[in-house]
Parts: C-alpha cells; structure tokens; sequence
C-alpha cells in the first residue's frame, strides 16, 4: 500500500496535550516540516516557553531547552552564541512573549539575534485557565476581564509583529494564520523563510500566528476558527511587515 | 613566577578567561563594572563571547542558555542585580547547568549603597528563587584567593552540574594585591554529554529542563538534587583558622570581615588576650562540624562572629557552635566597615572585661 | 620590621591614586607584601578621593588603613579629617602649596611641601605629586630611590622618555624637603 502521509520526523511520538480544536498542533507541524525540508534538524536546537506550549520539549525531535517565562530570546541568545552554526529557535505564546518577556525579545531582534521565533497569538492565556493576556481585544471577556477587556483601564492590544518590524535587527517579521488549508499553506512558506533567513545569517525572524483556543473562548473548534477569521484577523491584519531580502532586490 | 597588582575585579575576570570560561553575558553595575568591562576588552582575544544583556534576568538566562548548549560560562553583578538573577538561578539548579555567578556585594536593601557589604548571605546560602536548591558559595578574603577559587569554581560547576557563587563584597573587587598566577591543570571531569549541542541524528534528543509535572517525579528529582547536595557537603567545604593556639576568643569571619578580625586579634594580643580566627571559605557548604571542633577547644570561652552586616552568618555559626560555646555578633551595614577597634572591644565584652 | 599603613588623600586630579599605585608597585618590586585599596564612587568625580597602601615585610592582615602610619595630605579637608588619625609617632606630609594650616599635634612628624611650586618650577604641573613622593620616601627610606626610577624608565618610553628626567627631579626636590 503507497504510503501518501507520514508524521514528521521531527515530532517525537509523544501524545501532544493540546484541547481539541486549539491549532497548536499544526503550528508544531510547519515547524517540524521546515526543520526535515530545511535538512536542519540534526542540528536544531530548540527553546519552549512558559504556557501552552510548555511540553514542546517533549514535542520536537531535535534538542530542547525549556526556558522561564517569557526568558526564551535571552536562552535562544546565549545558545546561538555558544553554536553559532546551530538552528537555534524559540516557541512562544502571547504571555510569554508580549507580557512578562517583551523586554528579552525587543532586545534580541535589537541585536539581531539569528534566531527564529515563533510566536503564537490566541488572544488568551491559555494554560492558566483563560486569563487576560496583551493581545486579548478591546471588549473581550476572560477570567480576568470578566466584563470584557476595557481599553480606559488595559489600553488596545499590542501588536508584537508591527512594533518589532520598526528594529533594524530584525530580518524577517510576518503575521499568518492557520484557519484554513490556504492560510496553512501560506504559513509553511513564512515558517520556512523565517529559517531560511536565520541560516543566511541576516538577523531575527518571528512568524507571529494568529491561533485558536475553543476551550478560554467558551467556543466549538469551528465557531473559534470562525471568531478568529472574523474577529481577530481585524485587530491583527496578516502580512510581511519586515522582510530585509526583499528590500535587497 | 612574578607576582603583579591586580584589582580584585579584574582579577576575577582574567582568572575567569584562565579557567576557560568563554562566555560572559552580564548588565553593569557598581562596585563590580570592571568585570564586564575587563571581558569587553578581552574575551575577543580568546574567541570567546561577551554580551551585554538588557537586564541581569536576560543576562542569567542567556548563561541558561550558553550553559546548556556547553559552555563554560559566568555572569557578575552585584546585590541588586543579584536578587534579579534569582528566578535562573533557581532554573539552573532545576535543571543542573553549571556557571560561575561573581556577587560583588554592596549595602542594600533595594538600592542600599554602592560601599561594600554582606547582606546577601541569606540569599546566597539560603537560596533566593523559589524552591528546594543549593549553590555552592566560595567566599575569598584576598586578590590571590579570588583567583585560585575563580579556577576552582569553575570546576566545581562542571563536576556537580550546579552553579557556583563567589562571593565577594565591594572591598576585595575594587582593591589591589599582589597576584601569583600558577596554571592548575585541568581536572579530570565528566564531558558534558548533556548539552544541547545538535543531534545530528545520532543521538536521541537532549532537554535541558527544570520542570517535572508530574508530583512523584519532581520529588524524585529533587530526592536527586539533595543526594548531590550530600556529596558536596561530604566533599567540598572550606575554611581556614588562624592562631588558634590557647585562643580565648574565637572570631568567625569571611571575606573582608575575617581581615578586620585578624587585625582585632592582634590588638588583643597586645593586651595579652590571645584570639583566633575561623574563616569560613565555602559559606555553603558551610564548615560547620570543623566550627564546633574550634570552639569546642577548652581555651576558647567566646565566640564572636564578625560581619558587613547586621548578623546573617550568626545563623550558621550558632548551628554550628550547637550551645557548646556563647555567640556573640559584632557588624555594621550599609557600607560601614567595624573597625578592628570595635571587633576587639566585643570581644572583651564577650570575655566580661 | 615594616608595617606601613599610608594614607594618599586628596581632590581627585592631584594624582591621588597614583601615588598610592606607585608605592604599591614598588613595594610589591622590593619583595614586600602590598595592598592597595581605593575609595570608590561618586568621590571619583571630584571632590574628596583616597587610598589606603600598606606595604609590610609579614603578611598584611588588614588593607583598611584607619589609623595610618604615614599621610599624605593633598588638600586640608583630607588634612583635616585625617590628622586625628595618624598613629603617634607617625608622619605626616603637608601639599604646602594649598594647605596654609601647619599640623596641630605635637606627638607626629610633620612634613612640608611646597609641591605646586616644584612643579611649575620643572614645567609641568602634573609631577606635583611625585614631589610628595620625594618627600615619602626620604623621610620613611621605606623604598629605595632606584626602584621608583626604574618603574619610572619602564613606564615612560618613547616620545614620553623625556618625562622621566621631570618625574626624576620632581622627587629630588621633594626629597629637599625633608631635613
């Protein structure tokens, strides 16, 4: 029988604990793709973060470091510097990386870190339970923002892709989504650029993904997906706001 | 070999490149500057890596990661930007990464002073970040002991996997003293098969991690990290006595302190009191069965503990005294530094003269 | 058997440090025990700076000079301050230039020198403080007269060789000082 789909073989055989409908999982995948289609696994090291995603290390096939929350960018800086050959990543969510560790990821594309992050954006803390988090929208309710987030007291949501594509240091800054075969298709290709632009050596990559969390929203898989096409896309409109090769040609 | 002046900081620094430390990833701050000043202008010579962090966690976390990925690397700051390097500490003890972390300690709370003090014992001995851990703390009193201990922490670290402290206060890096560098040859140690250096398809995945979900095995491994913390306190303490002889008094003094008390002994001994000093060199593990032999001697009747502070290794002296012995405490803070004067007048008064 | 505890005290500028420096590394050249230890913080930017030196034939227990064998006043504030401290019997060398008070004890040695006017009479201001040094180091015979030259023919090389003949006369003259 021909074999026509295979699990990546940089995803270990671990049972991923993300909630049905949560599209962590295949942000795990064009990532593990990339890695194989790049040939860079071997020599991938990775760092997971603070929330969802904290089980990564279990996830990928290649070396992993779990970082403290929101210190990711410091850790990826201090191992790229040791392996500067090394494929050197970090996967990170909205808390980690717009909140409690914005400073370390400003100052890692500042310095132009080569380095890919992934940064995954659901408009919620997730693993805590469906709190508040940087990117939650203007009227959004979580368990912190019981009334819906108020923008006299929180102010709008950050829009980490933007500001970090105003830094010198940073190459290559896309925002994708992975709401539909299409937009999957589209992030693979800024996933892989984001590596192929590290392994150039032309400075920090981020591919900031708008991703979902039926179970914080109050939500099914297909009313999330929905939600975020409707809703969040609006407030954090996809494209290549930074891309260094392009400006080259 | 010719001995030369060095100011203590820099000589941390350069014992620090002499032990093969390759990395240094650190934030400015006084009395201590000169550290990541000296690695600015030299670990390039070395091939080595300095970076100057946008805070002192980004700084220990970047040590997390070089560590990881194998490096023989070290961090400076002081007491301040100490108590921001808690949170790593506590993750690389979680997750067994050896560094070297130099404190140059100055007068606190929260901003304190930039004048010499050693208020941080607690934080250093007790650990500041959160959970069950040890470090292993080396306290020098003179320049050429900073760098003999600097070499030897780093080799501590790489053979227990543990992150070791010097601990130093504001006075030792910013004077100068003679310094003999002697090459120690390179221990025998374990290689780091750990590190996350790549697979390259050989190997499965290494992770370096410090979190254990599930409640059996995260007392499993900390039930591991205390069986390591054993060892080295079977196998790694430190201290020196001095003039122990027919000691009346028995001062208890590390770092600069130990210096001033020496200096208190000798007025004593003009009035014909003989004292002693215990310096402790490791403050943990802290010497605390070799302290109650000291003080147990049937000549000692006080014990006096000296300190840049307002008495935290009293603590550790009264466990290790155990009653057999009074303990009394003389110190000042904030930068204050007791003269040898006041040391030798509580020990008299330790004495009922 | 020599225990030195000196104290160097002055504005920063007048070479405070150095002088410390200078009679560390000397020391340290002669084959005795040194230390060398500064005052630190904002006093680096002006005002008031000092260094404590001591240099010892035994082991140097403490490198805080509190009670000073030797100081070296470069202006009276440091004067001032310091004077009580100074061990009886000890000496005390007076920056005459901008120091008009004399010393008020009677039971240590007092020295004065004129080291701004030596230093204008050489041509260069900036050996001001190896006059001072002059001074030291005749009254104390502490450090031999050589080594001083010695480090000062290693440091000074080059186009700066010639500063070595200034530094040179600049302690003669201090050394004139002293009876």
């Amino acid at each position: 029988m021909a074999i026509v789909y295979e699990k990546s073989k940089a995803l270990t055989d671990a049972e991923m604990h993300y909630c049905p409908g949560c599209t962590h999982g295949i942000i795990h995948k064009l990532v593990a793709e990339t890695l194989v289609d790049l040939d860079v696994l071997g020599k991938s090291i990775g760092v997971a973060p603070v929330g969802c995603a904290v089980f990564a290390y279990d996830y990928f096939n290649c070396d992993m470091h779990e970082a403290a929350h929101g210190r990711a960018p410091a850790v990826a800086t201090g191992i790229k510097h040791v392996l500067p050959d090394r494929t050197v990543f970090t996967y990170q969510g909205d808390g980690d990386l717009a909140a409690i560790g914005t400073a370390e990821i400003v100052h890692a594309a500042m310095r132009g870190e080569k380095i890919t992050t992934i940064f995954v954006n659901n408009a919620v803390y997730g693993m805590t339970g469906g709190q508040m988090a940087p990117t939650t929208l203007v009227g959004q309710k979580t368990t912190t923002a019981p009334f819906g987030r108020s923008f006299e007291h929180y102010g709008a949501p950050i829009r980490m892709a933007e500001l970090l594509a105003t830094i010198d240091g940073a190459a290559y800054i896309e925002r994708v989504t992975v709401t539909t075969p299409a937009h999957i298709a589209k992030a693979k290709r800024a996933i892989k650029k984001a590596f192929q632009i590290q392994d150039e050596g032309l400075g920090f990559t981020m591919v900031e993904v708008l991703s979902t969390c039926p179970t914080n929203w109050g939500m099914t898989p297909v009313e999330a997906l929905s939600w975020l096409n409707e809703t969040m896309i609006p407030a954090f409109p996809l494209s290549v706001f930074r891309d260094i090769t392009k400006k080259e040609k | 070999m010719a001995k030369e002046l060095w100011k203590g900081n820099e000589a941390v620094a350069e014992a620090a490149i002499r032990a093969g430390c390759r990395c240094y990833f650190g934030y400015p701050i006084t009395p201590q500057s000169e550290i990541p000043e000296y690695m600015a202008l030299h670990m390039a010579d070395t091939g080595g890596v300095f970076l100057q962090s946008e805070s002192e966690i980004a700084a220990i976390n970047m040590v997390y990661g070089a560590s990881g990925a194998g490096a023989r690397v070290m961090t400076s700051s002081s007491s301040p930007g100490i108590s921001l390097k808690q949170e790593g500490i506590s993750y690389m003890c979680g997750a067994e990464l050896p560094a070297v972390i130099v404190n140059v300690m100055r007068g606190g709370p929260g901003l304190g002073t930039i004048q010499p003090a050693q208020g941080d014992y607690f934080q250093a001995t007790r650990g500041g970040g959160n959970g069950d851990y040890r470090l292993i703390v080396l306290a020098p009193a003179t320049i050429q002991e900073v760098v003999d201990l600097m070499q030897e922490a780093f080799d501590l670290a790489d053979q227990y996997r543990i992150p070791v402290m010097m601990l130093l206060d504001g006075m030792i890096g910013q004077m100068m003293e003679p310094v003999e560098w002697t090459h120690t040859p390179a221990s025998d140690l374990p290689g780091k098969t750990w590190a996350t250096t790549g697979t390259e398809g050989k190997r499965p995945p290494n992770i370096i991690n410090s979190l254990f979900i599930d409640p059996d095995a995260c007392n499993r491994h900390n039930q591991h990290l205390e069986e390591k913390y054993k060892k080295i306190i079977e196998n790694e303490i430190k201290y020196s006595i001095n003039d122990l002889v027919d000691a009346e008094i028995l001062f208890v003094a590390y770092g600069t302190p130990s210096r001033l008390a020496r200096a208190a002994a000798r007025l004593l001994g003009e009035e014909g009191i003989k004292a002693g000093v215990f310096r402790p060199i490791s403050v943990w593990p802290y010497p605390y069965d070799a302290l109650r032999e000291a003080a147990s001697q049937d000549s000692v009747q006080a014990v006096v503990t000296v300190e840049m502070s307002t008495g935290q290794m009293v603590d550790d002296v009264r466990i290790g005294v155990n009653g057999v012995k009074p303990v009394s405490f003389i110190g000042q803070a904030g930068g204050v530094i007791p003269s040898p004067r006041e040391v030798a007048d509580a020990a008299k008064k330790a004495l009922g003269r | 058997m020599a225990y030195n505890e000196i104290l160097i005290s002055g504005f920063g500028g007048q070479g405070v440090m150095a002088i410390g420096l200078t009679l560390a590394e000397a020391g340290m050249s002669e084959g005795m025990n040194v230390s060398w230890l500064p005052s630190y913080g904002p006093e680096m930017r002006g005002g008031t700076a000092n260094c404590g030196v001591v240099i010892a034939d035994s082991e140097i227990i403490s490198p805080i000079v509190l009670e000073p064998s030797e100081l070296i006043a470069m202006n009276l504030p440091s004067l001032d301050k310091f004077e009580p401290h100074v061990k009886k019997g000890g000496t005390i060398f007076v920056n005459e230039s901008i120091i008009q008070r004399k010393v008020q004890r009677g039971d240590v040695r007092a020295i004065y020198v004129p080291s701004m006017e030596i230093a204008s009479g050489i041509g260069n201001m900036r050996v001001a403080n190896m006059a001072m040094l002059g001074a030291f180091i005749k009254a104390t015979q502490l450090l031999k007269y050589d080594t001083i030259i010695a480090m000062l023919t290693q440091l000074f090389t080059g186009s700066k060789a010639h500063l070595v003949g200034l530094n040179e006369e600049a302690l003669e003259r201090g050394a004139a000082c002293v009876d």
